[in-house]
């Protein structure tokens, strides 16, 4: 959005130039210049082996309902992803975090976190992932992303995180 | 991983070594009968009683400052346990110069005292105090009884002060004291989203309080041993979380049990003798009692759920602890052979019901309630069957009661919205007398000691 709002601005301000005469043939010259150069490759982003990759691309985090640990509908689609991705560089291995609000107990947490993390080793390793390269943590609700205590928030704590190493 | 540290933890009998109970050389004052000077605490709620509480007056500079603060953190107990008010010494009529002094009754009368402590500190040649104190009875102008005196080293002093208070209050309650008893609990710094979180230990009104960990792994639960100076609590060293053993004097810690997964929620039995925990293996939770001298462990709960949270009866028969096998998350009780499973708590509106812990005096359950209607959260009790359900304390989180010794008071702590201030507070079961405990920092996850023994 931002990054819209700059492009909008710098039009704005060709326009602008384009109405002041001593400015006139520098915007062209300009223009002349882009259409000379051959395009730009695609803009270089991260390895398809690579971690960013994974993170970014793939997709390394799902989330949760209250007190459920059932991989939504939504989620299964990223999931997929990181099961695909990890059969396709065998060399790598996934730790899943299982994180919740902080609207439950602590303890109870921790079981449900586990739940969580293990709900997606469980879906990884349906999709071919052999389950050794698989390890789970949970931090019940001791790690939070966000810490308002609004259910928008909370939404966004009660997550699996899939870390590959 | 941790720091090494050395607790002193003296043994109350060695601190009564040198004591002369009974006779406190004022062979004037006979021991009358038990006088009518009493708080039935077993009601409802309690009009505190006034009590007069002046400085212990000492015999030398060092034992005066001594008598001073004594009186303080007596005065202090007996306030926060809900069942007295002492009353302000500015309005004192009559210096209570030695224990030799006899009360004028009518002047504390006018005051309003119902119970009159005297005391006295003195210096001895050796280097040691003796901290001497008589309980009276205003109103019938006698001796609740004969008091006490300790022989002690003077860094001792806050010790003896707390054994006194926990005197008075069996003298006129008729009930165990808790006050020489210490909580262990997590200390939290920095952000909520990487919280530093260490193992602490403290006296039960914030004193003497002591780091045991660094803050290097997440640590979570401590509970005490009711027999060793010895902590169970949850540690993530090595990003694998499970349970651990702590000896508060050694520092020694070793991890409990070989369970393949995350093992959490340990608690001691009354014996001392084994842990009762969960473990989790494929993101399934059952509970596990470990024996401390075999080490071997046996599975109790053989359920599809999160079973967590065991907590022994105080006799040791039964165990209770929280499940969501039914849907939500609730509590239940069963044998410590894991036969007998029965549910207990049945939450209206989705509540959920966790953490219970058994009172010492095995009546009451306390429990956190949350998920309800009104989203908030609560500390409550009820009795081991499931009925008499009474909340106590109500917050936006209020988590993790635990039990004083005698099984009038819970500890537990309270959590403000968007990762604000975590404290400990404590509430008498009549649910009116709420205090904050005073710690350095954030503070959650207390575990009361039993009495120092």
């Amino acid at each position: 959005m931002k990054l819209r709002i700059l492009t909008a601005v710098a039009v704005a301000g060709l326009m602008l130039a384009g109405c002041s005469t001593p400015k006139k043939q520098e915007a062209a010259a300009v223009a002349q210049a882009q259409t000379q150069t051959p395009p730009p490759a695609a803009p270089r982003g991260p390895a398809p082996d690579s971690i960013e990759y994974f993170n970014t691309v793939v997709g390394n985090m799902v989330h949760f309902d209250f007190d459920k640990y059932d991989v939504t509908a939504a989620d299964q689609g990223v999931l997929r992803g990181q099961a695909q991705w990890l059969n396709q560089y065998p060399a790598r291995t996934v730790t899943i975090e299982g994180h919740c609000d902080e609207r439950g107990t602590r303890e109870y947490n921790l079981g449900l976190g586990d739940r969580r993390a293990n709900a997606v080793k469980a879906y990884l390793v349906s999709l071919g992932v052999n389950a050794s390269r698989i390890k789970t943590i949970s931090y019940g609700k001791e790690r939070p992303t966000c810490v308002v205590s609004a259910e928008d928030c909370w939404g966004k704590n009660r997550r699996g995180v899939s870390t590959v190493q | 991983m941790f720091e090494d540290l050395k607790l002193s933890s003296l043994p109350r009998r060695r601190l009564m070594s040198a004591a002369a109970t009974g006779a406190l050389g004022a062979a004037a004052y006979a021991a009358g009968a038990r006088a009518d000077v009493r708080i039935d605490i077993t009601r409802g709620r309690v009009e505190p009683m006034p009590i007069a509480i002046p400085a212990f007056p000492g015999t030398t500079p060092e034992s005066t400052q001594v008598g001073k603060d004594a009186a303080a953190v007596i005065t202090a107990d007996l306030e926060h346990s809900g069942l007295f008010r002492p009353l302000d010494p500015k309005g004192f009529l009559q210096e209570m110069s030695s224990l030799d002094v006899q009360p004028r009754f009518t002047d504390w009368r006018a005051l309003g005292a119902q119970a009159l402590v005297q005391g006295v500190v003195e210096g001895q040649p050796t280097g040691q105090m003796r901290i001497a104190f008589r309980p009276w009875d205003v109103f019938g102008g006698q001796q609740i009884n004969n008091g006490k005196a300790y022989g002690t080293q003077p860094e001792n002093w806050r010790r003896v002060s707390h054994i006194i208070a926990d005197e008075i209050y069996t003298a006129i309650t008729g009930e165990s004291g808790y006050f020489d008893t210490r909580v262990v609990y997590i200390a939290e710094s920095g952000p909520a989203i990487n919280r530093l979180k260490r193992l602490a230990i403290m006296d039960q009104d914030g004193a003497n309080h002591r780091y045991l960990t660094d803050g290097a792994n997440l640590v979570l639960t401590p509970r005490f041993s009711p027999t060793a100076q010895e902590i169970t609590y949850l540690s993530f060293f090595r990003n694998v979380p499970r349970v651990y053993l702590f000896n508060i004097d050694s520092g020694r810690q070793e991890v409990l049990g070989d369970f393949p997964g995350m093992s959490y929620a340990p608690r001691f039995s009354p014996d001392g003798n084994k842990v009762v925990l969960s473990a989790a293996l494929n993101g399934n939770s059952d509970i596990y009692e470990m024996d401390l001298r075999t080490r071997s462990s046996r599975r109790l709960t053989d359920n599809p759920s999160i079973d967590t949270t065991p907590c022994y009866s105080p006799r040791g028969d039964q165990i209770c602890f929280a499940s969501d096998r039914g849907g939500t998350q609730q509590l239940y009780v069963m044998n410590t052979d894991g036969s007998g499973q029965q549910r207990i708590s049945f939450g209206q509106n989705r509540a959920r019901y966790a953490t219970p812990v058994w009172s010492p005096r095995g009546d009451l359950i306390a429990f956190t309630r949350y998920a309800g209607n009104d989203g908030n959260f609560y500390i409550g009790v009820m009795k081991p069957d499931g009925s008499g359900e009474r909340l106590l304390a109500q917050g936006f989180s209020v988590e993790g009661p635990t039990w004083a010794p005698n099984g009038r008071v819970l500890m537990y702590f309270a959590q403000s919205p968007n990762g604000g201030r975590v404290r400990l507070y404590s509430i008498d079961l009549t649910g009116y007398n709420q205090w904050e405990i005073l710690t350095p920092g954030d503070a959650s996850d207390p575990a009361w000691s039993p009495l120092i023994p």
